[in-house]
């Protein structure tokens, strides 16, 4: 392990359009710090960037931890996005490309899904949505 | 919390009976926290004011520093604090700047000028007066970084006009809602100034293109068309490129090229100049 690299989980509270920079300046971070290649690091940041936004616009705002997990051969990097708002009551159409209840591309959600390895969301109307994303280094 | 009528009033008969002490020592214990960044001179003119003002708003009954009696006071202390977070002082310099009074009462206490009771309940009106010039400092400080923020959203989005009918946009950063709106005017704008044709958004120093800022692009685009203008996105990065198609993002008939110098080359040829390569003369 590369000395003076702290691979701790971390947390980040997603409360403004600020909170979404530092998620994705500290998913960076991470990224590199498991070795991530250029272009997994980027998409794992702009998946970041989706969910964080999601987290921020749709769920009220939550939290991001993010940590480095070892299945024994190979490191990769694992993001829980949690928020206690509203929750997605149909998620199968959440997915669906282009469908947005917000005016964006509608693209966030299905594109976050297809930019990472693990992909996995809770969520129940009324009691918030739990998004775990996870990308393995190659 | 508040001081009592007689405490202010002994507390005020104090600083006028002493005046010329506690001033000099008062000056003397911030210039050490300071270093010399302010001169002696100034620094005393400093100290000496809040001690005039103290003086006075103790006249109509200094018991706290958010009585009615204090505004001189609390003008007096926020300018002080003011300046100095404008000179780049820290928070702790400019609270220790105020704190430097209750060394000065101690050292009048040991030298039997006044009671160690009395110096307690000073001290109680010093903190607040401290907290009211950190409260000041941060104030001030907000305030600069706000302004900061300003100037560098202005600075971070030039347009320039890089060939006769071609005007470049070259993103750096992070393409928030608010620097893609003033990205939007200015890039409209000047195509409206200078007439051009042709307008070249230059995305390779944004880190992470995601759903919002190309979404924020596309209308960008858009809306240049609307006026006319024909828009092509450079600096396309090969990581750049997979992460968009992973997302689904579609730039529909948007001419997109890797490199500035392709978008330029490409308009070019659009506008019939041929960029050929000269062979180099020998020299005889």
């Amino acid at each position: 392990m590369t000395a003076g690299v702290d691979l701790s989980p971390k947390a980040q509270a997603i409360g403004s359009d600020e909170d979404v920079v530092r998620v994705r300046q500290l998913v960076r971070t991470v990224a590199v710090a498991v070795k991530l290649s250029l272009v997994d690091q980027t998409k794992l940041v702009t998946a970041a960037s989706e969910l964080a936004r999601n987290t921020l616009i749709y769920g009220g705002g939550g939290s991001a931890e993010v940590t480095v997990v070892d299945d024994g051969r190979r490191r990769g990097v694992r993001i829980v996005f949690a928020d206690s708002g509203p929750g997605i009551p149909d998620l199968d159409l959440a997915l669906t490309d282009g469908y947005t209840t917000g005016g964006g591309l509608g693209l966030g959600l299905s594109g976050a899904r297809r930019l990472v390895d693990e992909f996995d969301v809770e969520t129940a109307a009324g009691n918030g949505t739990r998004v775990t994303v996870t990308k393995w280094s190659r | 919390m508040a001081l009592t009528a007689e405490e202010s009033g002994r507390l005020v008969g104090l600083l006028a009976a002493h005046a010329e002490r506690v001033v000099q020592r008062w000056a003397d214990i911030v210039a050490a926290s300071l270093h010399g960044r302010l001169s002696q001179a100034e620094l005393r003119l400093q100290v000496q004011e809040l001690h005039r003002s103290m003086i006075d708003a103790g006249a109509e009954g200094l018991t706290d520093i958010q009585s009615e009696g204090a505004g001189e006071l609390r003008a007096a202390l926020a300018e002080l604090s003011r300046g100095w977070a404008r000179q780049g002082f820290s928070a702790t310099e400019t609270a220790v700047g105020l704190y430097a009074l209750k060394d000065v009462l101690v050292e009048l206490a040991e030298a039997g000028e006044v009671e160690l009771r009395d110096v307690v309940a000073f001290g109680g009106l010093i903190d607040r007066m401290g907290l009211f010039t950190f409260e000041t400092y941060v104030h001030t400080r907000e305030g600069l970084i706000a302004d900061q923020a300003e100037q560098l959203l202005e600075l971070s989005t030039p347009v320039v006009k890089i060939w006769d009918g071609v005007v470049a946009v070259p993103l750096v950063g992070t393409l928030d809602s608010a620097r893609a709106q003033v990205v939007m005017e200015r890039l409209l704008q000047t195509l409206v100034d200078t007439g051009s044709p042709h307008a070249i958004i230059d995305i390779t120093g944004v880190p992470a293109v995601d759903t919002q800022v190309a979404q924020h692009i596309l209308k960008t685009v858009v809306a240049a068309r609307l006026m006319g203008a024909d828009c092509i996105i450079s600096g396309i990065r090969p990581q750049i490129a997979q992460t968009i198609v992973a997302l689904g993002i579609e730039f529909g008939d948007i001419a997109t090229k890797a490199s500035l110098a392709d978008a330029l080359r490409h308009v070019l040829r659009l506008t019939g100049v041929e960029a050929a390569r000269r062979q180099p003369r020998r020299e005889a």
